[in-house]
C-alpha cells in the first residue's frame, strides 16, 4: 500500500509529464501546419510528373534514357527508408521500417542495399546488421530540392553503374492529421514493376494510371534532349515528395502521441488525487478513533484527564487538516 | 470535345478548367497552339506567355521554363515558376530587373551572376507580358468550372 507521501510524489511526476508532453505537442502542431502546407503545394506537380512519367514510360522501349532500361537480371535493389530523428511518435517510425523488413522478405536472393534516412532506421538497420550503404540525418527543415539532391545522386549513380538494379522507397504518405500509410513504391527503373507474388503485390503502392496508349509521344526538340531534362528532374522530385509526405507524417504523429500523452496523464493525476485524498482521509478518521477509544477507557471521574486529551484531539485534527 | 488544361508549378497549382477550347504553349523549339485531338506530344517550355483560350474568355501566364504534356483531350504545363499575367505587379518586376542590373553591373562573382541573369530575364519577361496583357483591354478572364 502507497503511503501518502509516495503518492503525492507521483502525481507531482505525472503533472510534470504532462506538462512537458502539451508543449511537446504545441511544439508538433505549429510543424505540422507548415509540413501540411509544403507537402500540399507540392503535391499537385508530384502526381502529375509521376503520371508524365508513367506515360513516357510506357511508350518507350528502355533505350532511349539509362532510368528507363530494366535490367536482365536483378542481383542488387535499394531500399531508401525514411524514418525520422527523433523518437516520441508514437508508431510512425515501426510502421514503416516493418511494412520495409516484410517487403524485403521477398528478396532474399538478391543483396538489399539499404539508403537510411532519420537516425532511427538508421539505429535500427545498423542494429540488425543489414548493409546500409549511405545515411542522411538531420536534414533542415523546411527542406529543399537542393537538400535531396545528394541522395538522388547516390541511387542515380548506384542504378547506372549497375551496382542496384532495382530502386524502392519505404516512406510514410499523409492523409491527414489522424492517418498516416507506410507506403513503398518502385523508382527505378521507371517502368511499372511486376511484383514477385500476391502476397508482395499487397504491400506495394500502385503504379499511376497509363493514359497514354501504345501511342508514342512526338518529343520536341528530340527524344533524347527532353527525355535528358525531364527524367532526372521529376526522379529527383518524386523522392522530394516522399520526403515532404514523411515529414507531414512524423510530424502529425507525434502531435497525436503527445496529445494522447497529455490525456493520460491529466486522467492519471486525477486518479492518483482520488486515492490521494481517500488515503489522508482514512489517516484522519483512524487517529480520531484512537483518541475516542482511549477517551472511553478512561475513568468517568478523571475529568482533568479527559479535558486535556480533548484539547489535544483538537489540536490534532487541525494540525492534520492544516497540513494535509 | 474540350480541352482539360491543368498548370502546376513546383509550388502549387495555378489553374485547372476542363473545358478549354485552345492552349498557347511557349514551346521550346516556338510558339505552339494546341486544339483538342492533338496528337500526344512532350516538349520543354522557354520564357514565354501561355495563353488558355475558352470562349471569349482568355487567362494569360507569364511561364518561367518547364515541361508540357499533350495529350488528345488534356494538356498539363509543369511549369518550374509561373504567374498569372494579370497578378503581376509593374513596378515590383521592373524594381526586380533594376536592381539585377545594377547589381550585374557592379560585378558579382560567377555562381551569382546567373542566378541574377535569370532573374533578369524573369524580370523582363514579366514586364513584357504584363504590358502586353494591359493594353488588350476588355479581354476576359477565364472563371473556371472548379469548386
Amino acid at each position: 500500500m502507497a503511503t501518502v507521501k509516495e503518492i503525492k510524489r507521483r502525481i507531482r511526476s505525472v503533472n510534470n509529464i504532462a506538462q512537458v508532453t502539451r508543449a511537446l505537442e504545441a511544439v508538433s502542431a505549429s510543424r505540422v501546419r507548415r509540413a501540411q502546407e509544403q507537402v500540399m503545394n507540392t503535391r499537385a506537380y508530384a502526381s502529375k510528373a509521376a503520371e508524365v512519367l508513367a506515360n513516357v514510360a510506357a511508350t518507350t522501349q528502355g533505350s532511349e534514357h539509362p532510368l528507363l532500361a530494366v535490367h536482365d537480371r536483378v542481383k542488387a535493389i535499394n531500399v531508401i527508408l525514411i524514418t525520422s530523428d527523433r523518437s516520441l511518435c508514437g508508431s510512425y517510425n515501426d510502421n514503416i521500417i516493418r511494412l520495409a523488413e516484410r517487403f524485403v522478405a521477398n528478396h532474399e536472393d538478391e543483396e538489399v542495399r539499404w539508403i537510411a534516412v532519420g537516425r532511427k532506421g538508421r539505429d535500427y538497420l545498423v542494429r540488425r546488421g543489414h548493409n546500409v550503404i549511405a545515411e542522411f540525418t538531420n536534414l533542415p527543415t523546411p527542406l529543399r530540392v537542393a537538400d535531396i539532391i545528394p541522395i538522388s545522386n547516390i541511387i542515380l549513380d548506384e542504378f547506372n553503374s549497375f551496382t542496384t538494379d532495382q530502386v524502392f522507397i519505404a516512406y510514410t504518405d499523409f492523409i491527414n492529421t489522424l492517418t498516416q500509410r507506410p507506403t513503398i513504391f518502385n523508382l527505378l527503373p521507371l517502368k511499372p514493376y511486376a511484383p514477385k507474388s500476391p502476397a508482395e503485390a499487397m504491400l506495394i503502392r500502385n503504379e499511376p494510371e497509363v493514359t497514354v496508349q501504345k501511342r508514342d509521344y512526338l518529343y520536341e526538340p528530340s527524344p533524347t534532349a527532353i527525355l535528358d531534362e525531364v527524367i532526372p528532374r521529376f526522379v529527383t522530385l518524386l523522392i522530394y515528395q516522399a520526403f515532404l509526405e514523411s515529414a507531414a507524417s512524423e510530424h502529425s504523429a507525434r502531435m497525436v502521441a503527445m496529445r494522447n500523452a497529455s490525456e493520460n496523464a491529466i486522467a492519471l493525476s486525477a486518479d492518483l488525487t482520488l486515492a490521494y485524498n481517500k488515503l489522508r482521509q482514512a489517516a484522519i478518521t483512524s487517529e480520531i478513533l484512537d483518541i475516542v477509544g482511549g477517551v472511553n477507557a478512561l475513568d468517568d471521574s478523571d475529568v482533568e484527564t479527559v479535558n486535556h486529551l480533548a484539547d489535544r484531539f483538537i489540536e490534532e485534527v487541525g494540525t492534520a487538516l492544516r497540513n494535509p | 470535345m474540350p480541352l482539360h488544361v491543368e498548370v502546376v508549378t513546383q509550388e502549387r497549382k495555378l489553374f485547372e478548367d476542363k473545358a478549354v477550347d485552345m492552349v498557347i504553349v511557349p514551346g521550346s523549339d516556338g510558339v505552339l497552339g494546341i486544339l483538342p485531338n492533338h496528337t500526344p506530344l512532350l516538349t520543354t517550355m522557354k520564357f514565354g506567355e501561355l495563353i488558355i483560350r475558352k470562349g471569349r474568355a482568355e487567362e494569360s501566364f507569364a511561364i518561367y521554363g518547364g515541361v508540357v504534356e499533350v495529350r488528345p483531350t488534356k494538356v498539363t504545363v509543369l511549369a518550374d515558376a509561373a504567374d498569372f499575367s494579370a497578378d503581376i505587379s509593374m513596378e515590383e518586376a521592373e524594381e526586380a530587373r533594376e536592381r539585377a542590373r545594377k547589381l550585374l553591373e557592379e560585378g558579382v562573382p560567377e555562381d551569382e551572376r546567373t542566378r541574377l541573369l535569370h532573374e533578369l530575364r524573369r524580370a523582363e519577361l514579366a514586364i513584357n507580358i504584363a504590358r502586353k496583357t494591359r493594353s488588350r483591354a476588355g479581354s476576359v478572364r477565364i472563371i473556371t468550372d472548379e469548386e
